[in-house]
């Protein structure tokens, strides 16, 4: 087809790149700052030659604050700004909560419109690159509990962009939580095999100009219609292998935007499947999972066939040399497959 | 524990500060150094923070003792501007007067005043464009009466009534006027403070000509966004005023839990590489000229001014406050830096531009505005007299357009009030 948008193959690195290009280049209002992101072109090279083409007052570093660059991404919002702030990894957004959730979230509440903040917080997170403590967090849980805030995850190249794209020019502030394992290719939890590159995969194949894919709708990665299972991020493609190789005729669904979740979709594939598993690298206790089995259980619970499993990080630090124990991978995933089956 | 370690050492002590002065304290503020007027140069707007150190440990003041204006910092202003400055600030005290009053008379739930300090937000919104965008804190309501903007709605947010444009949402004070400029009100302190910074950058990004300025506490300094603040401010040169209202106490602490006892809020400027200025926050005319010299040079790029406002909180904290559990009921009368609106008026007073009669008829109209304004918006409602916005409100703002999530929980709200009958 003639009309048909311009393909290029990009890995989610390079798919985040080229949000971050065409937004700027639609709106001069965007700008984006954090630390190292300019000359340098961030640690994961995600803001690479923004700053060349869009100049240095549009694309800056800034000083090692997170608390400062996110309430001076606030200030910036008050001129009328769309600031893109990127925080170096989601284990240090914790120095900028107060700017996040006492400022950002409650802006256009507190003021009644008058004043807002459509900002857009990207954030690598997640763990399984042996990051240890301070470089695997999955903190998504503290941000879906704030009033004001939405938050994504997006799990490939397509959506990556796509949703980022919809995330800036969304009028209120978004959390885009990147999982970092995924960055270069797809992860399906089996760590001693080699990583496939984004390239092998369909949803490397990311239009080059402007497009979108909307907040609050998740993507059914897999139909199936014997249990529904809720992922985002990289669990996703461990959620697909597993499936896969167990042979289980399971609904796999990509939920992309946690708040505001699409509701609509899972309570429609529970009511059709009976069974539900949810998953997240995230620690258990009052973990996203929390919300989403009670509100599965809310919506479905004459459908139920079988109690709710959540498989998820343990309620542990993340550990360094204890990863693949912790992580919660194939087998894992597999068993709780298995139980919820038997039930 | 520390005798048992067989070290010889003498052993440590911590220092933990402790005011002057406590309940049933005789007030001696004779060892006060009062810096004279006039005594302070005036730099050039484009001086180098690094020549300006000075400034930071001096007191910049205009009116001296007889009330006349002094020294290189006299702004020079018309009796006309000195007259309409005196009357925002008698205004203030009359607006904050009757809103305690109010409060007392549980018509609301809760006052801040500002009296003392009038200055330090009246002087300075004189020396700023309109359009300059200010961060304030819950102590410079004196910017909106500055501005003119109309008592009755700040009257109506204090009341959460009908007329209330916050919809009841904000605790009273907590204003917000973009018309004026003038930006919401946090509870949590020192935010306001890289937001400001933000703003200023925004706006010299985009090669506009407003500036900033951002006002905390001497409390508020101590949080992590005052350093962030300065950080960003230093290293892009950003054009904004980083307003310290040192008014000696944060709730019951006094200044030296802040930091004050080793060095002055204004000295804090220098580590940071901005200039700083310290000013008699009781003199009307210090302030104004610091903030007139502070906006020329952000206005002319050569970047950011932090100015330490030093004065005296002369009342409680807030209606919830009773400062004579914790500080001497003399100090404010003691206060040797005097009452800022007693300062001005003297001091037209000695310029032949105002005598008794027609400061206590201006207190008089000041009175029966701020009364004929409390009637009005009265009519809308105070805070205990049923709830004044409709329910759905409660839901609307959170974001944009209301998920189904929140739409649920109205539903199951307007249902749950229907069941109960009510």
């Amino acid at each position: 087809m003639s009309d048909a948008p311009e393909t290029k193959t990009m890995n989610m690195i390079q798919a985040i790149n080229s949000a971050l290009d065409v937004m700027m280049g639609r709106d001069q209002d965007i700008v984006v700052l954090g630390e190292d992101v300019g000359y340098f072109g961030g640690v994961f090279k995600a803001t690479e030659g923004l700053q060349a083409k869009h100049g240095k007052t549009r694309v800056f570093d800034t000083p090692i604050t997170e608390c400062g660059i996110i309430g001076v991404a606030v200030g910036m919002c008050t001129y009328g700004l769309r600031p893109v702030p990127e925080i170096q990894f989601a284990d240090y957004i914790y120095p900028a909560l107060d700017q996040i959730v006492s400022e950002a979230a409650r802006l256009r509440y507190r003021s009644a419109g008058e004043y807002t903040a459509p900002i857009t917080v990207r954030s690598p997170f997640g763990g399984g690159i042996f990051g240890g403590q301070t470089h695997s967090q999955s903190p998504e849980g503290i941000f879906t509990h704030v009033a004001g805030l939405k938050t994504v995850v997006p799990s490939n190249p397509y959506d990556a962009k796509g949703l980022l794209i919809s995330a800036i020019e969304d009028n209120d502030p978004v959390i885009f939580f990147e999982p970092k394992r995924i960055y270069n290719g797809p992860f399906d939890g089996h760590y001693d095999r080699p990583v496939t590159p984004w390239s092998k995969h369909p949803t490397s194949a990311v239009p080059q100009g402007y497009y979108k894919v909307p907040l609050g709708k998740a993507a059914i990665v897999r139909p199936g219609e014997d249990v529904t299972v809720l992922a985002y991020g990289t669990m996703v493609h461990v959620a697909a292998a597993v499936i896969e190789n167990q042979g289980v005729d399971a609904e796999l669904i990509d939920l992309r935007t946690l708040v505001p979740l699409d509701m609509e979709t899972i309570a429609a594939s529970v009511k059709k499947t009976g069974r539900c598993v949810i998953v997240h690298e995230a620690t258990k206790t009052s973990g996203f999972g929390a919300e989403l089995s009670a509100l599965v259980q809310e919506h479905c619970f004459h459908h139920l066939e079988a109690p709710i499993q959540r498989v998820t990080g343990w309620d542990t630090p993340y550990p360094h040399s204890l990863e693949w124990a912790y992580y919660p991978g194939p087998v894992r995933l597999g068993e709780a497959l298995k139980r919820v089956m038997q039930d | 524990m520390s005798s048992e370690n067989g070290r010889n050492l003498r052993p440590l002590s911590l220092h933990v500060p402790e005011p002057k002065f406590r309940p049933g304290d005789a007030v001696d503020f004779n060892d006060f150094d009062i810096p004279p007027a006039g005594a302070v140069a005036r730099p050039a707007i484009d001086a180098d923070p690094s020549a300006m150190a000075g400034h930071a440990y001096a007191l910049v003041r205009v009116l001296d003792e007889e009330g006349r204006a002094v020294g290189p910092w006299d702004p020079k202003l018309s009796p006309e501007r000195l007259i309409r400055m005196l009357r925002h600030m008698a205004l203030t005290r009359a607006y904050d007067d009757r809103m305690y009053r109010a409060q007392r008379q549980g018509k609301t739930s809760f006052y801040m005043k500002c009296t003392g300090e009038e200055a330090t937000a009246i002087g300075a919104a004189h020396a700023l464009d309109r359009d300059d965008m200010v961060f304030p804190s819950y102590r410079q309501q004196g910017i909106l009466i500055a501005r003119d903007w109309p008592l009755i709605d700040m009257m109506n947010q204090v009341y959460s009534n009908k007329g209330d444009r916050l919809k009841g949402r904000q605790m009273p004070i907590m204003y917000s006027a973009k018309g004026a400029s003038f930006f919401s009100i946090s509870g949590n302190l020192a935010t306001q403070y890289p937001q400001a910074v933000g703003f200023a950058m925004a706006s010299a990004a985009k090669g506009d000509t407003r500036i900033a300025a951002a006002w905390c506490g001497e409390g508020s300094t101590a949080e992590g966004d005052f350093h962030s603040a300065c950080t960003f401010a230093s290293v892009y040169r950003a054009p904004v005023i980083l307003n310290v209202i040192n008014n000696q106490w944060a709730i019951s602490s006094f200044s030296g839990f802040a930091g004050a006892e080793a060095t002055t809020f204004a000295a804090r400027a220098i580590g940071y590489g901005i200039a700083g200025l310290r000013v008699d926050g009781n003199d009307t005319l210090a302030v104004y000229a610091a903030t007139e010299w502070a906006a020329e040079r952000a206005r002319n790029n050569y970047g950011p001014t932090l100015i330490e406002h030093f004065t005296y909180r002369a009342e409680g904290h807030s209606t919830s406050d009773d400062p004579t559990k914790y500080r001497s009921a003399e100090e404010n009368v003691k206060w040797p830096l005097g009452d800022p609106i007693a300062r001005l008026k003297q001091h037209l007073i000695a310029i032949g531009a105002w005598d008794e009669d027609r400061h206590a008829a201006m207190d008089k109209e000041v009175a029966e505005e701020v009364r004929a304004a409390q009637k009005e918006s009265e009519k809308l409602g105070i805070l205990h007299d049923g709830l004044k916005q409709p329910f759905d409100s409660m839901f609307e703002d959170v974001f944009e357009e209301m998920p189904w999530h929140l739409k649920e929980q109205l539903a199951q709200m307007t249902a749950e009030r229907k069941a109960a009958g009510i």
